[in-house]
């Protein structure tokens, strides 16, 4: 997917300004976090935390052994464990293995790592057609290939009269009001899709090594379909996602499903492995795992590999007060969020999301609610820090922290400015409490008030008082 | 070099990897697996029939407690009557001794196909905790049958109902050795909130899921 990060604050300008985007996030937020807040009371929230941080930390700290493990697991079940790089290779073995099968139609479950690889067009491009059967992810695909807007929701910035719309133009069917009688058109059209497909194509939410198995996570029942139906089912996931045990999988699904949808379980959980078995009548005969880098191997030992446990829940973007305001398109990539505004830059170049670390209030909403303790705003911090290391700060921010620093250092200096500081500030408040517009930096005041200094500076304060005393 | 093993090789020189410890890591990762080490569990009362009954109606399926399997067959017909739902079926091949007719229902015992109306399963087992059932992939129990049909009846004997899922991977290794194909936990029917975050059921799979628990 191309990246549109660097246009984030024209974007959220122009999201923030969209009081329906908003409209719809809040209704989201509620069912989201008041979900959440209720389907993880049943559990010891913060023991299982940290077994499921654990987890990922173990399997992280020797991830090549790992990796061998399950590829060997895998590959004594009848699946083929090949490896990609980077989005280009992802899309090329994906279409070498469509060509060796004969393939016409792919059926595809939910994958965020096919998003970072545009697959589709690369599909369409070698003549197999790709069919998206996630509902949210249909949508956006028959409205010219949308880019989704939310991990687990993907069109959450629809409504459902923008649905309507859309069914009757590209359906050719009665326009339907009902959302119940949309989604039964939708399923409809796509069942027959589900049984003339030749190839599926899935995510994976976790590898476990002990089996060589993937975990799928559903709930509309498409993941089953697309692992069931085709006779070639192809697993497209990163490198990160290998867990030990199927203990650990345990673990990990009381946690997953609460966070992401507010369930105990997801309605669908599926442990697949290997090829369809002998006097089987069902389940492909063809079982590929891609393994794919695109950027997470360069987490692995570095200050940033705590990021690396992230299992894709998207809580921290249903409690983050920024997205709630601007939603997922503004960030620009695949991810949105918190995650999105650390992953983002890490995996297209920092200089090409400079933005994103700073969309962030650092209420560390996000890591509070993280199911695997991710640190989300110390990483932020951590890249932003990056940025001046690096001299990618606009050159006004810079100017004015060496003048500041500068500043600092010479105290009698730092005095007389802030002095004057508070003087022309006091000038701009023309003698109300608030500053309307601020001549140095009117973007500051173009959403909000300054608030007037209160009189004198700390420093005068602090020598009035010593000398009362 | 193959895209294999320079993601490996790169993995390795981040981890600061060498041949001696690389041993090492080998031997210690092979532990965590003999280990199998339970994660924090929630608290699962003792009458897991009750547990699944509920938890199970929370998640929008139905359930009837029968006393005997033969009880089943009617338990069936008596569900899909009361629904106005087709008496014709297709159910696993391992359930082809029950008797269907004398229930009044027409079964077929094969693997669904996309036009099939009514589902009929038993199970592998079926977890408390989370109100799921379980099914295992196999010639006698084909997977199509608790996903294609628009109706799922599944038969659930009270004595395969355990606490949670560490349980039925117990199972699984006790008594197929290895997993199959597709363990399949299915939770309720099939469900979508892609538009405007409303909750509808019968997605792509089943729109009603009704447990028929045997004593």
């Amino acid at each position: 997917m191309e990246v549109r990060s660097m246009h984030f604050k024209a974007r959220a300008g122009a999201a923030a300004a969209d009081k329906a985007l908003q409209a719809k996030l809040s209704t989201a937020k509620g069912l989201f976090v008041e979900g959440r807040k209720r389907a993880v009371a049943e559990i010891d929230l913060e023991a299982t935390r940290e077994a499921s941080k654990a987890i990922r930390d173990t399997c992280l700290a020797d991830l090549d052994v790992w990796l061998e493990r399950f590829e060997q697991e895998a590959t004594k079940r009848g699946g083929r464990v090949l490896w990609a790089r980077d989005g280009a290779e992802i899309c090329r073995l994906v279409v070498d293995i469509a060509r060796r099968h004969g393939v016409k139609k792919a059926i595809k479950s939910k994958s965020m790592l096919s998003e970072e690889a545009g697959l589709n067009a690369a599909l369409e491009a070698a003549g197999v057609e790709p069919v998206e059967t996630d509902l949210g992810e249909y949508i956006l695909q028959i409205n010219g290939n949308e880019h989704p807007s939310h991990i687990i929701a993907p069109a959450i910035h629809k409504t459902k009269e923008e649905v309507a719309e859309l069914f009757e133009r590209v359906h050719h069917r009665p326009r339907k009001t009902d959302i119940g009688e949309m989604t039964r058109e939708a399923r409809e059209m796509l069942r027959a899709h589900f049984l003339s497909a030749d190839m599926g194509i899935s995510g994976g939410n976790f590898l476990v090594a002990e089996t060589g198995s993937v975990a799928l996570v559903t709930n509309e029942g498409n993941g089953r379909m697309v692992t069931t139906l085709p006779r070639v089912h192809v697993v497209i996931t990163g490198v990160e996602k290998v867990i030990p045990t199927l203990e650990d999988l345990a673990t990990l699904m009381r946690i997953l499903p609460r966070s992401a949808t507010g369930q105990t379980i997801s309605n669908y959980f599926s442990v697949l492995t290997g090829t369809k078995r002998p006097g089987d009548t069902d389940g492909p005969e063809h079982h590929y795992f891609i393994l794919v880098d695109n950027g997470r191997v360069g987490l692995v030992g570095s200050d940033f590999q705590d990021m690396l446990r992230c299992i894709r829940c998207a809580a921290c973007m249903n409690h983050c007060p920024v997205y709630q305001t601007i939603g997922g398109h503004a960030y620009g990539w695949v991810y949105p969020g918190p995650m999105g505004a650390v992953l983002t830059p890490l995996y297209v170049g920092i200089e090409n999301a400079i933005e994103l670390p700073h969309a962030a209030t650092l209420c560390n909403q996000c890591g509070v609610v993280c199911p695997v303790k991710i640190p989300l705003p110390d990483l932020m911090r951590k890249l932003r820090e990056q940025q001046v290391e690096r001299g990618l700060r606009p050159w006004g921010e810079r100017a004015a922290l060496r003048l500041w620093s500068w500043l600092a250092r010479h105290p009698g200096l730092y005095a007389l400015a802030a002095k004057l500081g508070v003087r022309y500030l006091n000038w701009l408040a023309e003698g109300e409490d608030r500053i309307r517009v601020m001549g140095i930096a009117p973007s500051w005041t173009a959403g909000r008030d300054f608030p007037a200094p209160e009189g004198r500076t700390f420093r005068e304060l602090y020598k009035t008082n010593r000398r009362d005393r | 070099m193959s895209s294999r093993d320079d993601i490996l090789k790169r993995i390795r020189l981040r981890l600061g990897r060498t041949e001696e410890n690389a041993a090492a890591r080998r031997g210690a990762i092979d532990a965590v697996l003999a280990r199998r080490a339970q994660g924090p569990r929630p608290a699962v009362e003792a009458d897991l029939v009750a547990r699944l009954r509920g938890r199970s109606e929370a998640l929008a399926s139905t359930v009837e407690i029968v006393e005997r399997i033969e009880d089943a067959p009617a338990a069936a017909a008596r569900y899909l009557a009361a629904h106005q739902l087709p008496l014709s079926a297709v159910a696993w091949p391992q359930l082809a001794g029950l008797d269907w007719v004398g229930a009044g229902l027409q079964v077929e015992c094969r693997a669904a196909r996309g036009d099939d109306l009514v589902g009929i399963t038993g199970v592998f087992c079926a977890v408390a905790e989370t109100g799921s059932l379980v099914v295992l992939s196999g010639t006698d129990t084909p997977a199509a049958n608790s996903l294609l049909p628009e109706t799922h009846i599944a038969i659930v004997p009270a004595a395969r109902i355990v606490p949670g899922m560490e349980e039925v991977w117990a199972l699984i290794r006790a008594e197929c050795g290895d997993l199959p194909r597709a363990a399949n936990f299915i939770s309720g029917p099939s469900r979508t909130g892609d538009i405007e975050q409303t909750l509808v059921l019968g997605a792509h799979g089943p729109y009603r899921v009704h447990i028929v628990i045997v004593r």
